[in-house]
């Protein structure tokens, strides 16, 4: 069963014209806004498939910008999120991509500012749900439909324990985890899904844990 | 949980209740929210609709400028002359488009159950609202029913244009409009159900072409024909006649159908209206040389 509230189908409120080009790519951009955790000062998106070819009908441009800038799917300000970008300093580029992408509805999403860069993919699958194929060069599967956590830790045992215990703690039930990393005792990421929301307090305490380099949170 | 029209139905009978109510049930179980919350999170979505509607009646342009205005002139004609098919139609004919030319110019809508099917359920709700004169609950009502049949083809079926064609995006939309609008009209349940397979089974078949990839041409006048299907569905269903095909059986001739659509039919702008030599000229006019 893939789609069980009732608000899968009468909804989302959304921006349109479509719900797969406009209200998928603007959550695209909102995960990319709070994985970074900060209003990027630049970003440069690349769209690939059907993305890159009917992005300017589809406003799909404007909705990941808005998406950076913090809006939700049903944010009027998304059909002037160029000039909003503007006024709060941060520039954009959009690099329409040849090749092909494993999914039509693609874009990779790099931004930062002074403090450092983060770069992901998403894909838009339609209905206005949107998913992240890949983070800082890590690939992976989030969902963005449940609160997330996203941890940067070293790759030593007891990290993920360490992590999963503090969840335990605070009765926060685990939907989804993915632990990935790029060479063996080197950077690695984990992911998780979470069925309760993630109060500051528990991001903090993660933030303590053995091994940990650095967390970040997706509301929902 | 419901899986199936027939599941839907049978509860409905075993408790003596209308489909709306076994969806509220049902959402207040999986979400873990009150009835309350969930009742105040639908009529948002209902005021978002209501919004859109007179949006669109006040005059809408899409940037791209292939659509806009059409429901101004349904409605210019409906006051003037008396339509064929009947004043009540138009109304909602006109409301549907309304809806979809707001779409189209990235104007606030509620995705019912896609952003280019957006037109038929408050089409036919706010079209209907003068001749039933439903309370608000009602009209909250009629969108938790067309969620229960729209939930159901979603899990059998799809509600994707990119994986069904528009069968998938505005016959479900429209199906969903003529089960709510039997319930509202005082029909029974299974009277529901046989204007679901009414309307889903002429939608049959229908691919998704949409001219420059934009929803647009023809996204705007199919949700028209969608909405005025819905009606006359329900209107059939209240007058007692029935499918000879059930209603689940209907969505799965849907599912399979879409199965066997040729990939240029669905959502890639490849083939039907889009590959004219006119839905061509019009692309490459939109995006220049990006769309040849």
């Amino acid at each position: 069963m893939k789609f069980r509230s009732v608000f899968d189908i009468i909804g989302p409120v959304m921006i349109g014209p479509s719900s797969s080009h406009t209200a998928g790519a603007a959550r695209i951009g909102k995960m990319a806004r709070q994985l970074f955790g900060r209003q990027p000062e630049w970003a440069k998106i690349y769209l690939y498939g059907s993305f890159a070819k009917t992005y300017k009908g589809h406003g799909t441009d404007v909705a990941i910008i808005g998406g950076l800038l913090d809006y939700d799917t049903f944010d009027d300000r998304i059909k002037d999120a160029f000039r909003y970008a503007e006024e709060c300093g941060m520039k954009v580029e959009f690099i329409e991509e040849e090749g092909s992408s494993e999914h039509p509805n693609t874009a990779r999403i790099h931004i930062g500012d002074q403090e450092g860069e983060f770069e992901l993919v998403g894909i838009s699958i339609g209905g206005g749900k949107a998913e992240i194929t890949e983070l800082n060069g890590f690939e992976l599967r989030l969902s963005g439909g449940s609160p997330a956590i996203l941890v940067m830790h070293n790759d030593r045992y007891g990290a993920i324990a360490s992590v999963t215990k503090v969840l335990a703690e605070k009765e926060i039930n685990i939907g989804h985890m993915e632990v990935v990393r790029k060479e063996q005792g080197k950077d690695a990421m984990m992911v998780i899904e979470t069925d309760q929301p993630i109060p500051d307090e528990v991001m903090q305490q993660l933030g303590t844990c053995d091994h940990i380099l650095q967390v970040v949170t997706i509301a929902d | 949980m419901f899986r199936s029209v027939s599941d839907l139905i049978k509860i409905t009978e075993e408790r003596n209740i209308p489909i709306s109510e076994v969806m509220i049930e049902q959402e207040i179980e999986e979400s873990g929210k009150t009835r309350e919350q969930i009742f105040a999170e639908m009529e948002r979505n209902l005021d978002v609709m209501e919004d859109a509607v007179e949006e669109g009646l006040q005059g809408v342009k899409s940037k791209s400028g292939l659509t806009g205005g059409d429901a101004v002139l349904i409605q210019k004609y409906r006051e003037e002359k008396q339509p064929l098919s009947g004043d009540l139609m138009l109304e909602v004919v006109s409301k549907a488009v309304s809806t979809n030319e707001v779409n189209a110019a990235m104007g606030t809508i509620c995705a019912t159950p896609t952003a280019g099917s957006a037109g038929c359920v408050p089409g036919v709700l706010f079209g209907i609202k003068d001749r039933l004169n439903p309370t608000r609950e009602q009209m909250v009502r009629f969108l938790f029913t067309a969620g229960a049949f729209g939930q159901v083809i979603a899990n059998n079926a799809s509600i994707s244009g990119a994986a069904g064609g528009c069968q998938a995006e505005v016959g479900s939309a429209a199906g969903m409009a003529s089960a709510a609008a039997v319930e509202m009209a005082g029909g029974t349940p299974e009277q529901s159900a046989q204007a679901m397979a009414i309307t889903l089974k002429n939608m049959l078949g229908l691919v998704c072409d949409p001219v420059a990839g934009l929803v647009e041409v023809p996204c705007v006048k199919r949700n028209a024909m969608g909405s005025s299907q819905a009606i006359v569905s329900a209107d059939l269903a209240l007058a007692g006649v029935t499918s000879r095909i059930p209603c689940d059986e209907v969505i799965g001739a849907m599912y399979q159908i879409g199965e066997k659509m040729s990939s240029t039919l669905k959502e890639t702008a490849e083939g039907g209206l889009a590959a004219t030599p006119t839905g061509k000229a019009l692309a490459a006019k939109i995006f220049g040389s990006a769309a040849e």
